[in-house]
């Protein structure tokens, strides 16, 4: 069933919002520990509401992006497993251009999601 | 923790302090703002002063409570502790601190019969390490000017530390280090492609092992040093310290996730690499090989990312219930970041 308004994404904002707004000064005054650990669960709520939009599209990339780099079909999880075994025993290696775009657009897509400031 | 039971902590550890520290300066002495500055339940770290014949001293506590199941100390992930003892790490602080080195001097250690588990009182010295501070605020503008070369002086006095004077320490080469990443890795279990192809690359080309292995910090970076109005005060969290390359040192310092924002000044945020290494040259350091302190720098970057999830599994495993160290694990992609910014900057 269908929830109402607000979304996921709007609801965890909301609360995102108000801890970093409300909660996170209130408690710097209190105790400076717990202000930092309130930023810390602020900012993990904001990780969270970005994969929840960017996540399902990223992961969908990812496996194609493994399928086509490895030619074989296989969970996320599996592919990745093959990857790693491949780069382990030097099949791979930095100077594989399809390995590395595809590596590129992976952790692009991670990033964005857990840090999109980072550069 | 409850608060009740914090204060009685907080009581049992000020009464023993009171009768370590009247053992040291000989006279009585009253402790006072006793409190605690970080750590898990582990590893501990407390401030306080100490009032002897009415003259505060400025004193810290460094502690592991008595045990009440497996260590954990820093440990890699299949559980091998790297980090230093609470009395190694007293030795190796006096030994540096006697060789000229900026940094705290280990004053007196516990006994058993103290109750406090491991310990020792260091001085407590003046500054701040919080590294938004230094980075930003105005008291610290002409500081900020001078860290980077004052990091490379006070870096080469800690390798040129005459190793007989130190306790015994293990020794930990490119190699070494290599083979414990890809056991944490292994340990983890996670398919990590970006961390296996940075250690395949190490792997390849790691530098030779040296003749004569040098006292290595093992964890020199902002955060851990404290800075006045004047520049670098005090270099802390000796924990780490081992013997090998001293060229681990400034690859550590140099890694990204140490610059808080400031990206264009990789010396910790606080200038160029090579205004680090001219002053670590200067003052009599050896001379810096930019390959090798290249290696260090992609060796410290995955390092510190393998790092990340290694903290969010101590959560995972229940081995540590921390929000702080779970969330830590989605830092470890950063480093991906930066790894494949650096692997290619080398070729």
């Amino acid at each position: 069933m269908a929830q109402d308004r607000p979304t996921a994404s709007e609801l965890l904002t909301a609360i995102a919002d108000f801890l970093r707004e409300e909660a996170t000064p209130a408690l710097d005054r209190a105790d400076p520990r717990l202000g930092f650990q309130m930023r810390v669960a602020a900012n993990s709520l904001a990780i969270l509401e970005r994969e929840g939009r960017l996540g399902p599209a990223a992961d969908a990339r990812e496996h194609a992006r493994l399928v086509a780099l490895l030619g074989q079909p296989g969970t996320l999880e599996e592919l990745n497993r093959v990857l790693v075994r491949q780069i382990r025993t030097g099949a791979r290696d930095e100077r594989d251009t399809a390995l590395m775009a595809h590596l590129d657009a992976t952790t692009a897509d991670k990033i964005a999601i857990a840090n999109p400031k980072w550069r | 923790m409850t608060v009740h039971a914090a204060d009685a902590e907080a009581q049992a550890i000020a009464a023993a302090l009171a009768r370590a520290s009247e053992r040291h300066f000989g006279g009585p002495v009253v402790i006072e703002n006793l409190r605690r500055l970080s750590g898990g339940a582990s590893r501990q770290t407390w401030s306080f002063d100490a009032l002897v014949q009415d003259a505060p001293v400025e004193l810290i506590l460094r502690r592991d409570p008595p045990s009440q199941g497996p260590s954990s100390r820093g440990t890699t992930e299949d559980g091998r502790s790297v980090s230093l003892d609470r009395a190694t790490e007293y030795r190796v602080l006096r030994a540096a601190h006697r060789a000229g080195v900026r940094a705290p001097d280990g004053l007196f250690e516990l006994t058993p019969a103290d109750g406090l588990g491991e310990a020792y009182v260091m001085q407590r010295l003046g500054g701040t390490a919080i590294a938004r501070k230094l980075l930003r605020d105005v008291p610290y503008e002409k500081a900020r000017g001078r860290v980077a070369g004052q990091l490379g002086e006070i870096l080469a006095r800690i390798h040129a530390v005459d190793p007989a004077t130190l306790p015994p320490l293990e020794r930990r080469e490119a190699a070494d280090q290599v083979a414990i990443l890809y056991r944490s890795l292994d340990h983890l279990g996670a398919p990590q492609p970006v961390f296996e192809l940075a250690l395949a690359w190490l792997d390849r080309r790691k530098p030779a092992p040296l003749e004569r292995p040098l006292l290595v910090h093992g964890d020199y970076r902002t955060g851990n040093y404290l800075v006045d109005e004047e520049g670098v005060s005090a270099i802390l969290d000796w924990e780490l310290a081992h013997l090998g390359d001293p060229m681990e040192d400034l690859g550590w310092l140099c890694v990204k996730s140490w610059r808080f924002g400031a990206i264009e000044k990789p010396a910790g945020g606080f200038g160029s690499r090579e205004d680090l290494w001219r002053a670590y040259e200067r003052a009599g350091g050896g001379r810096v090989d930019p390959a090798r302190a290249h290696w260090w720098e992609v060796f410290g970057t995955v390092h510190w990312g393998i790092i990340c999830l290694n903290q969010a599994f101590k959560h995972l495993s229940g081995s540590i219930k921390s929000m702080e160290h779970a969330s830590i694990g989605r830092r470890a992609v950063e480093t991906e970041v930066d790894l494949l910014q650096l692997l290619r900057a080398e070729n």
